[in-house]
């Protein structure tokens, strides 16, 4: 990369406000294995860059997995021939908002990189986890994966700065369908949320082969499992599905370009305005919400986010008031609202927008005994497998794989298709017991779509299992 | 484009040691992304990528691997070789494979290419910001050629190219109440035919905003009759296609749809779905090297027809593959039109509601193929058979098997092509034809 950084140097034309060049390059590789079958293992090495000129006041980009001389020469040709066209038609004005990279290198956690550890023990693992989740002829399908990623991100920018971030990161999933005639029931390992940087000591913290066992056991059980009950009723959330529940209602409503309209042909809009800052109560008092870009391990966290802006934690929701916006340094100089290091992009070939990262609901002091014995009536949820929101992030419905339901302060049987629905506007203030340190999880999930052109980002939630008062209830019909 | 391809190529397969089979996949795009918020050009660019999949086979043992690459060049013929030689050092690792499936006999050549036309694609920004000016308009423009290719070491070779412009935009009153449209052709010149085409669909979305001032009408939650617009039907439709007609989940016992599957359930008998790939833009080959027949019934009159079926899943269950991808979701879905006149839909509503779109649609319950979604856009509450105002968003939870069963009153006389706007990692090429909906009794829950 720093070949690139040199030949980017030598082609910029003189008389351009700024120009920043973003290297990308994703090296993957999936492996699984289904009903006892090697699936055929797919690797992918996605390199490319994304050049960027600001030139009187406009801003052009362009995008090539051309990195030879000629190719470069073109991009810079063609994002600065944007940038002077768009000029007079920019909803932004780039001499002030222009990002402003400075210097930095910033390392994910790594002990065992993916590459020191053989195939045949890999598949050898992913063998051992499909044959435990086959519990009985009841399942029709099981399946193991791993699924590695090895990311390299470069910025590089006309004043000669350089930003250089690597870090892996593996996915772990399990799932298991059971079925009888054209009944079935799905379980996996937090539906794909065990998502994580580092490298394959990630697996040092997840037993694979044991948790497949209880995957195949609770489809199996679910098949069985009595109906959700219906009603208004007491709701405690484990983390796999807080981190939905956080993503949909308190993430996507707190991006700032949302709120300042970029969003609304597509992913939507919010019910969030910006005088709402510094005064909304979002929650009851026991909501606390952090940007935390900075959280060791967890799936989003970077040293610099896609504009070169230095990563740093941030609260966003404090005591259940509505502090500030999920919104990038470009957001912040449009609305006059603060910025957190929330400029992402999908890869090399989309520019930046305003992103989760790692957004985090933090710990409080209930044990998850109290939660449950604070229930007369209600159900636990786990797994989120469903959801559904409405464009201003505000009417919700999610579904989950799994649920038990809870009757004067015990657990009792387990119930199958629980589903709840809510208005972000008045569910987080509800909120009525936090778990404490011991209750918390980290998950993540590498699919948050949103952005014209499409993007997919990864992005982390680190929860407590959290207690909820009369929320709407019900199951299958 | 086709030239890198064929050097690419030629490389590639000229590289195979005794023994070995190649299948290769091009996927290229030229294009210009601009992105509009309150009719002004809150981003623009331009994105040249190039990605090439190679799966290497030896006996029934195979791996795949996909690199970007530049315009084919020493650089890119390197990265090809080193993939290779990772490809065959991984396949010493490997068991056969006993659901390989893919065109041995070779001998695929197809080939499908625009005439290459002009698209202006600076004149179409200009365009819309002027057209937009004083409209709170946002939009993505997507313009440029896009590529597919495909070769093998059987002797094949095919090639799909097309060029076209996608203008998908909403004009907005306040909050959210918006009206959505696209216009989309394959040439853009100032003043010309598609520039007009342009003109014409801001004009109609402007006039429909109108309607958007009237007063806002909450309605409580209950069942109404309600006239779908084809964008709200192909939204359900989009939802049946995750995993509804794939030939591996119903072997497996996922599909949303199984109960279809397995004839315990049934829509209306007007209810006509195929897989039209002759009528889209897919290309008309796939990474296996397989001719996608032009048709596959997949519902008819209202039972099911049949499956997507891919090559893996041909192989494992003993069924015949018909040029589904791996994830067997349709890509050209087709559903037929019925006899009701779409410009009748508020008298034919009479007392209910009009909605323009949906949004966000999910399972609520899997195997019931119950779902959830909300609506979006210009919803209209509907009284006497006349739009009484915009509809606040409500969220509706309901079956596939009722809204498109006992509850379908009747579909629209004209199916409406909609190009699908989606730009994740590469521009589609998939489509939906759908008509217009009358359902009776359709549920809001909040």
């Amino acid at each position: 990369m720093q070949s690139l950084r040199q030949r980017f140097g030598a082609l910029l034309p003189s008389g351009l406000d700024h120009a920043t060049l973003r290297v990308v390059r994703e090296r993957s590789e999936l492996l699984s294995v289904r009903l006892g079958v090697v699936q055929p293992p797919e690797r992918s090495d996605d390199l490319g860059a994304m050049v960027t000129v600001y030139e009187g006041g406009g801003m052009g980009y362009a995008a090539t997995s051309d990195l030879g001389d000629a190719g470069l020469l073109d991009a810079i040709e063609r994002a600065r021939a944007w940038a002077r066209r768009s000029a007079a038609l920019s909803a932004v004005d780039w001499s002030t908002a222009a990002p402003r990279p400075g210097d930095g290198q910033w390392r994910g956690p790594l002990q065992t990189p993916w590459r020191d550890v053989s195939l045949d023990r890999k598949l050898a693992l992913l063998h051992d986890a499909d044959a435990a989740l086959g519990v009985n002829d009841r399942i029709a399908l099981h399946a193991a994966t791993l699924w590695h990623t090895r990311t390299e991100i470069a910025l590089y920018d006309a004043a000669g700065h350089a930003i250089e971030q690597q870090t892996e990161l593996l996915v772990p999933d399990l799932m298991a369908v059971a079925s009888v005639g054209t009944d079935a029931a799905t379980r996996t390992l937090s539906g794909r949320g065990v998502c994580r940087q580092g490298g394959f000591e990630i697996l040092d913290g997840v037993d694979l082969v044991a948790e497949a066992a209880r995957v195949g056991e609770e489809a199996t059980a679910l098949l069985e499992a009595a109906p959700c009950p219906v009603g208004t009723m007491d709701l405690v959330l484990d983390p796999d599905q807080m981190l939905l529940q956080i993503h949909e209602s308190i993430g996507h409503p707190l991006e700032l370009d949302r709120i300042l309209g970029d969003e609304r042909n597509y992913a939507g809009t919010s019910f969030v305005t910006p005088e709402m800052f510094g005064s909304y109560r979002y929650g009851s008092e026991l909501l606390n919400v952090t940007f935390a870009p900075d959280v060791q391990g967890e799936f989003a966290s970077y040293g610099f986010d896609d504009d070169g802006a230095p990563a740093e934690r941030a609260w966003l929701i404090r005591d259940g008031i509505l502090l500030r916006p999920l919104g990038s340094g470009v957001s912040g100089a449009r609305s006059g609202l603060p910025a957190v290091a929330n400029a992402r992009a999908t890869s090399w070939n989309r520019p930046p927008i305003d992103r989760m990262a790692n957004l985090n609901l933090e710990a409080g002091d209930a044990s998850m005994a109290d939660l449950i014995g604070g229930v007369e009536r209600g159900v636990l949820m786990q797994t989120n497998c469903s959801w559904s929101i409405d464009d201003s992030r505000n009417k919700f419905q999610f579904g989950c794989e799994l649920g038990w339901r809870i009757e004067d302060g015990e657990l009792r049987e387990m119930v199958r298709t629980p589903c709840y629905r809510g208005v972000s506007a008045t569910f987080w203030r509800s909120l009525d017991g936090v778990g404490d340190a011991s209750t918390v999880g980290v998950y993540g999930s590498p699919y948050c779509g949103k952005g014209e052109p499409n993007q997919v980002v990864r992005v982390g939630h680190a929860s407590p299992a959290c207690r909820f008062r009369d929320v709407e209830v019900f199951g299958a019909a | 484009m086709r030239a890198t391809f064929d050097t690419v190529a030629d490389h590639a397969l000229g590289r195979l040691a005794p023994g070995e089979d190649l299948l290769l996949w091009w996927a290229e795009e030229q294009s210009t992304f601009c992105r509009f918020n309150h009719a002004r050009v809150r981003q623009v660019g331009a994105v040249d990528q190039r990605n090439l999949t190679l799966r290497l086979i030896r006996g029934r043992r195979h791996a795949s691997a996909s690199l970007t690459l530049g315009r084919g060049g020493d650089e890119d013929r390197g990265r090809v070789d080193a993939t290779l030689a990772e490809l065959r050092a991984m396949l010493a690792h490997l068991p056969e494979d006993p659901h390989l499936l893919w065109n041995e006999a070779g001998g695929l050549h197809i080939e499908s290419a625009d005439e290459d036309a002009a698209i202006d694609a600076d004149a179409i920004v200009a365009d819309v910001a002027r057209l937009g000016g004083d409209l709170d308009l946002v939009g993505i423009l997507a313009a440029g050629p896009i590529a597919r290719g495909f070769a093998s070491s059987r002797d094949s070779r095919c090639w799909h190219q097309r060029a076209n412009w996608h203008f998908d935009y909403s004009l907005h009153l306040q909050a959210d109440k918006a009206v959505k449209a696209s216009v989309a052709g394959t040439a853009y010149a100032p003043g010309g035919a598609d520039a007009d085409r342009l003109a014409v669909s801001i004009l109609g979305a402007r006039e429909r905003l109108a309607l958007l001032a009237l007063p806002v009408v909450t309605v409580p939650r209950g069942a109404y009759r309600a006239w779908l617009e084809p964008a709200a039907v192909a939204e359900i439709l989009g939802l049946m296609s995750w995993g509804g007609f794939s030939a591996e989940s119903q072997q497996t016992r996922q599909s949303p749809l199984l109960k279809l599957a397995a004839g315990e359930r049934s829509l209306a008998s007007s209810v006509e779905l195929e897989e039209d790939t002759a009528g889209g833009f897919a290309p008309r080959f796939t990474p296996e090297g397989f001719l996608r027949p032009d048709r596959v019934p997949l519902v008819r009159a209202g039972a099911h027809a049949g499956a997507l079926v891919a090559p893996r899943s041909a192989a494992e269950y003993g069924l015949d593959s018909n040029g589904a991808g791996a994830d067997e979701s349709p890509e050209s879905l087709s559903m037929a039109a019925g006899s009701l006149d779409p410009a009748q839909a508020a008298a034919l509503v009479g007392d209910g509601v009009w909605i323009g779109n949906l949004w966000y649609l999910n399972w609520s319950d899997r195997m019931a193929a119950r779902m959830t979604g909300m609506t979006r856009f210009a919803s209209f509450a509907v009284r006497d058979g006349a739009i009484v105002g915009p509809l606040s968003v409500m969220r509706f939870d309901d079956s596939v098997y009722r809204v498109l069963g006992e509850g379908l009153a009747g579909l629209g006389n004209h199916a409406e092509l909609m190009p699908d706007a989606g730009t994740y990692g590469a521009r589609s090429t998939a489509c939906a034809r759908a008509p217009g909906a009358l359902i009776e009794d359709f549920a809001f829950t909040l």
